[in-house]
C-alpha cells in the first residue's frame, strides 16, 4: 500500500479519542482504587495495635513509608514513559525511595540479625511474606495493567518492569499491616527476592498485560 | 492533532500528509534503503493512529511524535538484523548452500542430465537394454518381447552396458 493511501484510510476510519488524563492523575487513581480495597482487607484482618507499635519506631515507619513511595513513584514512571516522549529520566524515580527503603531496612537487619530459625523451617516466618506479596501482586497488578495498556506503549518493557516493580513494592508495603515482627537480613532478602519474581514474570507477559502498539 | 483526537478525518488527513515528510527525515537517520524507509513511515503513521489517545494537546507534538518515528525505525532495524541472521534475500544461496533439499533437487536434475549424455555414449542394444531393465524396472520377458532381443542377449547387454558406464564415469571430464 502507498503511504498516500494509508493516509486516506486512516482518516477515513478515524473515530474521536479521549486524551489520556495527565500521568500523575492516572497513577493517583491506581493509587486510590488499591487504597480503597487495601483499606477494607487491613481494616478488617489487621490487629492495628501491633501494627501501631511497630511503627513507634521511627526506623521501621521510614522502612514502612519508604516501601509505600517506591511502588507509587514506580507506578507513577510506568504511566509516564507509556507516553512517546517521556523522558527515560523517568526510570530513576522510585530510586531516592528504594535506597531509603533498603538502608532502613539494612540497619534493621543489623539490630536484628540474620533471623535464621533454631528449629523447623530455616526461613520461619518469612517465608508467608513471599507468598502474601506474590499474590497480593496479582489483583494491584491487574488494576494497573489495566489502566497502563490504555497507552498501548511503544517501548513496552521499561513500562512492565516499572508497573510490576510498583505493584510487587505495593505489597510489601501492605505486607507491614500482617507482619508481626521486625525485619532480619532474611525477611528482607525474602522480600526482594518476591519483589524480584514478580518483575521476572511480568516482564515476559508485557506484550499480554500492555498490548504495546 | 486536537481537532483529530475530536474525529475531524479532513483534519488528521491534512495533519498526517503534512508530517509524513517530517517522519521520512528522522527514518532515514536509522535506514538507507528506500523500501524500508517508507515500510518505517507506514508503520510510524499506524502507530500514530493507534496511540493517538496518548497525545496530550498541552504539549508540544514534534517530541511525541519523534519519540514514535525513533522507536519504529529502532523495531525495524531490530526486526530486519533478526530476518538477516535466518534468512538470504540472494535466492542461488539456497540452490547450493543454504537447503540441503534443494541441492539434492538440483544435484539429482544434474545427475540425471550427465546420465543422459553418457547413455548416448552406449551401443543401442545395451542402451536399450539398460532403460528397460534397470530404468524402466521391466522383467527380463517383458524387456524380451518389446525390444526383440533374447533374454540371454539381454543379460549380456544390461551387463556389457553397466561396465561400460562405469567406465565412462571413471574418465576424467575436462
Amino acid at each position: 500500500m502507498q503511504t498516500e493511501q494509508l493516509i486516506r484510510s486512516l482518516a477515513q476510519d478515524l473515530t474521536p479519542v479521549r486524551p489520556l488524563r495527565a500521568p500523575p492523575l492516572r497513577a493517583l487513581a491506581w493509587l486510590a482504587v488499591v487504597a480503597a480495597i487495601s483499606a477494607l482487607i487491613v481494616l478488617r484482618f489487621s490487629n492495628l495495635t501491633v501494627f501501631a507499635e511497630r511503627m513507634a519506631t521511627p526506623r521501621t515507619a521510614m522502612d514502612w513509608i519508604a516501601t509505600g513511595i517506591t511502588g507509587f513513584a514506580a507506578a507513577w514512571a510506568a504511566f509516564e514513559l507509556s507516553i512517546p516522549g517521556a523522558s527515560p529520566r523517568w526510570a530513576l524515580l522510585p530510586l531516592p525511595s528504594f535506597i531509603v527503603w533498603l538502608c532502613a531496612s539494612g540497619l534493621g537487619c543489623l539490630a536484628n540479625g540474620l533471623g535464621l530459625q533454631a528449629t523447623g523451617n530455616p526461613l520461619g516466618e518469612s517465608r508467608h511474606c513471599v507468598v502474601f506479596i506474590l499474590a497480593a501482586s496479582v489483583p494491584l497488578a491487574l488494576a494497573l495493567f489495566a489502566m497502563l495498556r490504555r497507552a498501548r506503549p511503544i517501548d513496552p518493557v521499561p513500562v512492565a518492569a516499572l508497573g510490576t516493580l510498583g505493584v510487587a513494592a505495593t505489597a510489601a508495603f501492605l505486607l507491614q499491616f500482617f507482619h508481626p515482627f521486625d525485619v532480619t537480613a532474611i525477611d528482607l532478602a525474602l522480600h526482594l527476592a518476591a519483589i524480584a519474581v514478580v518483575v521476572l514474570i511480568g516482564l515476559p507477559l508485557r506484550r499480554l498485560l500492555l498490548r504495546p502498539a | 492533532m486536537r481537532a483529530a483526537q475530536n474525529g475531524d478525518g479532513a483534519a488528521y488527513e491534512r495533519l498526517l500528509r503534512e508530517v509524513t515528510p517530517f517522519i521520512r527525515a528522522l527514518v532515514r537517520r536509522h535506514c538507507r534503503q528506500p523500501s524500508d524507509v517508507e515500510e518505517t513511515v507506514q508503520e510510524t503513521l499506524l502507530t500514530v493512529h493507534r496511540v493517538r489517545q496518548t497525545y496530550d494537546p498541552q504539549r508540544p507534538f514534534s517530541p511525541w511524535l519523534a519519540a514514535i518515528a525513533s522507536r519504529r525505525a529502532i523495531d525495524g532495524l531490530r526486526a530486519r538484523l533478526r530476518i538477516g541472521r535466518h534468512e538470504s534475500s540472494e535466492l542461488g544461496v539456497y540452490e547450493t548452500f543454504a537447503d540441503p533439499a534443494a541441492n539434492n533437487e538440483v544435484e539429482g536434475v544434474r545427475a540425471a542430465e550427465e546420465v543422459t549424455l553418457l547413455l548416448r555414449q552406449l551401443s543401442p542394444g545395451q542402451r536399450q537394454a539398460l532403460e528397460s531393465l534397470k530404468l524402466r524396472e521391466m522383467s527380463l520377458a517383458e524387456a524380451s518381447a518389446e525390444s526383440g532381443q533374447s533374454i540371454a542377449a539381454l543379460k549380456v547387454n544390461a551387463h556389457r552396458a553397466l561396465k561400460a558406464l562405469r567406465a565412462l564415469f571413471q574418465e576424467p571430464k575436462d
